[in-house]
């Protein structure tokens, strides 16, 4: 009865989501214009190379975050979660349901996202594209976590909002885009390596150079879909069927 | 359609669908409701009266059971509001139209029969009761605000509920609409469902069986509507308010007092205090 009613609200998600075009624009197309973007700004210099697997974990996992967020909020402004939850709506159907719809979408942002890097951009890719994919998709799914794990917070769109820069913001800075992680002063080094999208960015820079073997990828996987799993249990713990 | 579970709450309460017993509740530290006390018969349409910001939306959620409540006992169906077994029997309507604007009528109304685990048919079976046929395959978001509270209220009417809470269900409707669903009502509570249905526009309440008259958090009168017509001596209930107010002590006759009342005023309301006051 459980599947059930994850599957419904992971189909229900999908169908609103199908009726909206720019939605469907914003987590589809959106990633690979501004990876495009970047990739053009650093035309005529190496730059690209570096920091491309980066903006692979970047802008999927913005993107992802944002949209989860706000449409599960909009549940709960629209009255709609008051209802689920005075029917036999279970707090772990509701969230794994919208986990599962925005997890499918992030498979197919990801391999739109990889592939126009890869082969539009030009990004080259050492080690196996399949593993860079991998991580893609989680740092995605990282994504969804956090903005349902946000949303559970917010009140308003734009309480949502006020958590971009408290949530997702330090762990750009900090992520090693802007200087690889291990030249951060100790002290912010030491916050660094507790960040997920860390994770994210360390294992795609080393797929993409083929640095680190497949054991040392999969570790990181392993501790972001920790993230994920932990946002997602947290959250649906905060979610109360009675408020104030 | 509604044996065996009829059945069995019969036997654990005979009267009451609900039952709420010194309730406190407090929204951003304002008391909101101060010790209420009530009691709702079942199978009957109970009105629920006063003007805005009165608590009658802070009561209605308590009894469904998504309102944090301060202290107080409130039973539904002779169990505990909120309890997971009554999150089938008892269905909620909110003032907004829950729905998603994002998705069909019929698509709307699938996925929360899904939820609620009823009948494939039944979707069909509550877009006719709610005269939604037309309209079935259009976005919620693109109907009038009228249509959408019908979807949300057929959405309340998926597996046949045994009490519907309904927070001002008539609000903005135009009156031939709000006779036909006052008449859906009246078919509901025929059918053995128990009513409890808010609203602020005091002569819609003539078509209640049962009067909770609120203010400021406190009743005015928890009555038949005979009974609050007789005990102010007025046909009329925007009067009868005012005289109770005036009166400074509520009109409450609970139930089992006033259950031969409750009889009496359906068998004489319709015909003939309804032609006298349809001023």
């Amino acid at each position: 009865m459980t599947l059930v009613r994850t599957f419904s609200t992971a189909g229900r998600v999908l169908t609103q989501i199908r009726h909206d075009p720019r939605t469907v624009g914003l987590l589809l197309v959106v990633p690979s214009l501004l990876i495009g973007l970047v990739a053009w700004i650093f035309t005529d210099t190496d730059v690209f190379a570096t920091i491309g697997p980066a903006m692979i974990a970047l802008f999927p996992f913005i993107v992802m975050f944002l949209v989860t967020s706000i449409a599960t909020l909009r549940e709960r402004r629209s009255g709609t979660l008051e209802r689920l939850f005075s029917m036999p709506m279970g707090k772990g159907d509701f969230i794994l349901g919208y986990a599962l719809a925005f997890g499918f979408l992030a498979i197919f942002q990801t391999a739109i996202a990889v592939s126009f890097a890869v082969f539009v951009c030009g990004l080259e890719i050492e080690g196996s594209i399949w593993l860079l994919f991998a991580v893609a998709v989680s740092d995605a799914l990282l994504g969804t976590a956090l903005g349902l794990l946000a949303s559970a917070f917010a009140r308003t769109e734009f309480q949502v909002v006020q958590f971009m820069p408290v949530l997702v913001f330090p762990q750009i800075l900090l992520g090693g885009i802007f200087l690889p992680t291990d030249q951060l002063p100790e002290g912010l080094e030491a916050i660094s390596e507790w960040l997920p999208l860390t994770f994210a960015i360390d294992a795609l820079t080393a797929v993409a150079d083929g640095s680190e073997d497949a054991e040392w990828i999969l570790s990181k996987i392993l501790v972001i879909a920790a993230w994920i799993v932990g946002s997602i249990v947290v959250g649906s713990i905060t979610l109360r069927r009675r408020t104030p | 359609m509604m044996n065996s579970s009829d059945a069995a709450t019969g036997a654990a309460s005979p009267a009451a669908a609900i039952i709420v017993e010194d309730l406190h509740v407090r929204r951003a530290k304002i008391r909101v409701l101060d010790g209420l006390s009530l009691a709702v018969p079942k199978g009957r349409i109970v009105g629920l009266l006063g003007p805005s910001g009165s608590g009658k939306t802070t009561l209605m959620r308590s009894i469904v059971g998504v309102q944090v409540v301060q202290s107080g006992r409130i039973e539904v169906l002779g169990l505990p509001a909120g309890s997971r077994e009554l999150r089938r029997r008892v269905a909620y309507v909110t003032q907004q139209a829950s729905v998603y604007d994002d998705l069909t009528v019929r698509q709307n109304l699938g996925y929360f029969r899904r939820v609620l685990g009823a009948e494939a048919s039944d979707v069909d079976r509550v877009i006719e009761r709610t005269d939604l046929g037309s309209v079935a395959n259009r976005l919620a978001g693109t109907l009038s605000g009228g249509q959408r509270g019908r979807v949300s209220l057929a959405a309340a009417l998926l597996g046949t509920p045994e009490v519907l809470v309904l927070d001002e269900p008539t609000v903005g409707l135009d009156p031939v609409l709000r006779v036909e669903l006052w008449g859906l009502f009246r078919t509901l509570a025929d059918e053995g469902a128990t009513l409890l249905v808010s609203s602020h526009v005091m002569d819609e309440a003539k078509r209640c069986d049962r009067l909770l008259l609120m203010r400021d958090g406190e009743l005015l009168a928890d009555d038949s509507v005979r009974g609050v017509l007789e005990v102010t001596g007025t046909d009329d209930v925007e009067t009868a308010f005012l005289r109770l107010i005036d009166r400074g002590t509520p009109d409450l006759r609970p139930i089992d007092e006033s259950a031969r009342f409750a009889q009496a005023a359906e068998s004489t309301a319709d015909p003939d205090s309804g032609s006298e006051a349809a001023r």
